[in-house]
């Protein structure tokens, strides 16, 4: 991307002969984009097929797009949640490609700058495409206007960023987690939510049993740490498609702050311990309340 | 899974709407408020697919806006009515449709309240009451069993409040809360969230 513009690429006969951009004229939200928006939309269309199948709505044309070895869906666990000491993001750490573990070791919470953070869910690839364009595009505000753009205004640029694309096999879902005590959900097929917590992926449900249950205003950075692991560790006992690892990120209004990555059959063993032992105090009590 | 109603009274609109935003099974904002305010008068309801629904509303909101910075003065609700129709049916065979369902309540100063009724097919039509989703199967006949033309707020409420019970004793999904809107002379009022009680 950086390359391109440099070597000034766009306006060569080439790149006007690989990449027309007429398709994209009558989208409405293509035209509030300003000039970075040209390079950014021109880079994704492939040359070699035919660019109505690629933006057409309709899933009647799967003929002409690449046939998928497994189905896109998203295989993991990421949470968020806002509380009186800041925002908690966490996410297990397994990047899986049908029933294989393609990586154990994935980082999942990403910083797009001090003071914002974001935890990706979806195509492992798009994700990291997704969120460093998002990064270059907060750069560039930044640069521009010498202010940092809000939360809010940085998950409308994604989402308007990720409008042309919905419809195609785009699978992002991104939630950012700021500073100011601010969490937005934005997702490839356009959704764009602002709440106080949010889990995504295929072991959310079981994240937010437990977060739901638990999850007060008052809890102590402690505690609250505490439970996001319990729920990321739940979630993936239940979850095929998440484990390993477990991240976590506190975000205060002095930016943002990881904890070391935390070996989640470690947390399993333990877990295990303290119900062997709960149960044996349990036996002991009964005993002594026999013969008592 | 989404719904919306409106209730048309002699000198006001009521209109109510579901507050849940889902993402297949999970219910991820228990408050979404799905109602966009066009101008003072006029409120657009939408429902329909994830981004299309923000995506639409905030571009037919903000060209309201624009036509009253141009001309000086606001679009009426028959007129915004229809701007929505037209752009719903430009795209509607173009590659990229909205699928979306609307309903438009205003109050003009000449011609008193209105509600419009308004699909993803780009149908549109002027209705005294209306409702969109699978909540609408249930509740149509209640609203044609006891609407009048002249029914007072406190009825409209009722009336709404009748509807509301009906889809928590017989949908199949939980919907909890309900924000309530009123569009009368004055402008737009917020009325307190509908809670159905529990059975």
């Amino acid at each position: 991307m950086a390359l391109e513009d440099i070597c000034g690429f766009k306006n060569s006969p080439l790149h006007r002969k690989l990449s027309p951009a007429s398709c994209f004229e009558d989208t409405a939200t293509f035209l509030h984009m300003n000039d970075n928006s040209g390079t950014l939309l021109n880079f994704f269309m492939p040359s070699f097929l035919s660019s109505a199948a690629f933006t057409c709505r309709s899933l009647a044309k799967p003929s002409l797009t690449v046939r998928r070895p497994f189905n896109l869906s998203h295989g993991t666990t990421t949470l968020g949640f806002i509380f009186q000491g800041g925002v908690i993001a966490a996410a297990d750490t397994r990047a899986s490609a049908g029933g294989l573990v393609a990586c154990p070791f994935v980082h999942k919470i990403s910083p797009i700058h001090s003071h914002l953070v974001v935890t990706s869910s979806g195509s492992g690839a798009d994700c990291m495409l997704w969120e460093r364009i998002l990064r270059r595009e907060i750069r560039l505000y930044q640069l521009r206007h010498s202010r940092c753009l809000s939360i809010c205004g940085t998950a409308k640029l994604l989402s308007f960023m990720l409008h042309p694309f919905k419809g195609t096999d785009v699978c992002v879902a991104l939630t950012l987690c700021g500073w100011d005590k601010e969490l937005i959900y934005v997702c490839s097929d356009g959704a764009r939510l602002q709440g106080d917590i949010f889990s995504v992926g295929s072991g959310s449900p079981y994240a937010y049993g437990i977060l739901d249950g638990s999850l007060r205003w008052s809890l102590s950075n402690e505690e609250a740490i505490s439970l996001a692991r319990e729920a990321v560790f739940r979630a993936t006992h239940r979850d095929a498609y998440s484990g390993n690892h477990v991240d976590l990120f506190h975000i205060t209004a002095q930016g943002w702050s990881q904890r070391e990555r935390e070996d989640l059959k470690e947390e399993y063993y333990r877990d295990k311990k303290r119900k062997m032992t709960i149960a044996e105090d349990r036996k002991r009590l009964t005993e002594l309340e026999v013969l008592g | 899974m989404e719904y919306l109603i409106g209730i048309q009274g002699p000198d006001f609109v009521l209109v109510a709407a579901d507050n849940v935003a889902a993402s297949s099974i999970i219910q991820m904002k228990h408050d979404y408020d799905k109602m966009f305010k066009l101008s003072e008068k006029i409120l657009l309801l939408c429902v329909g697919e994830a981004g299309d629904t923000v995506q639409f509303a905030e571009y037919i909101q903000k060209n309201v806006q624009l036509y009253k910075m141009r001309n000086g003065y606001e679009l009426s609700p028959s007129a915004a009515a229809n701007f929505t129709r037209k752009n719903l049916a430009e795209y509607l065979r173009s590659r990229t449709p909205y699928h979306v369902n609307l309903l438009l309540a205003g109050y003009d100063d000449t011609d008193g309240p209105g509600l419009y009724y308004m699909d993803y097919m780009s149908s549109l039509a002027k209705a005294p009451f209306a409702a969109h989703g699978y909540g609408a199967f249930l509740t149509l006949s209640i609203l044609d069993r006891h609407y009048k033309p002249d029914l007072t707020r406190e009825e409209a409420l009722d009336l709404l409040k009748m509807c509301v019970e009906e889809l928590n004793r017989r949908f199949i999904l939980n919907l909890p809360s309900f924000s309530v809107r009123v569009i009368d002379r004055e402008g737009i009022h917020d009325l307190e969230k509908i809670t159905p009680s529990t059975k």
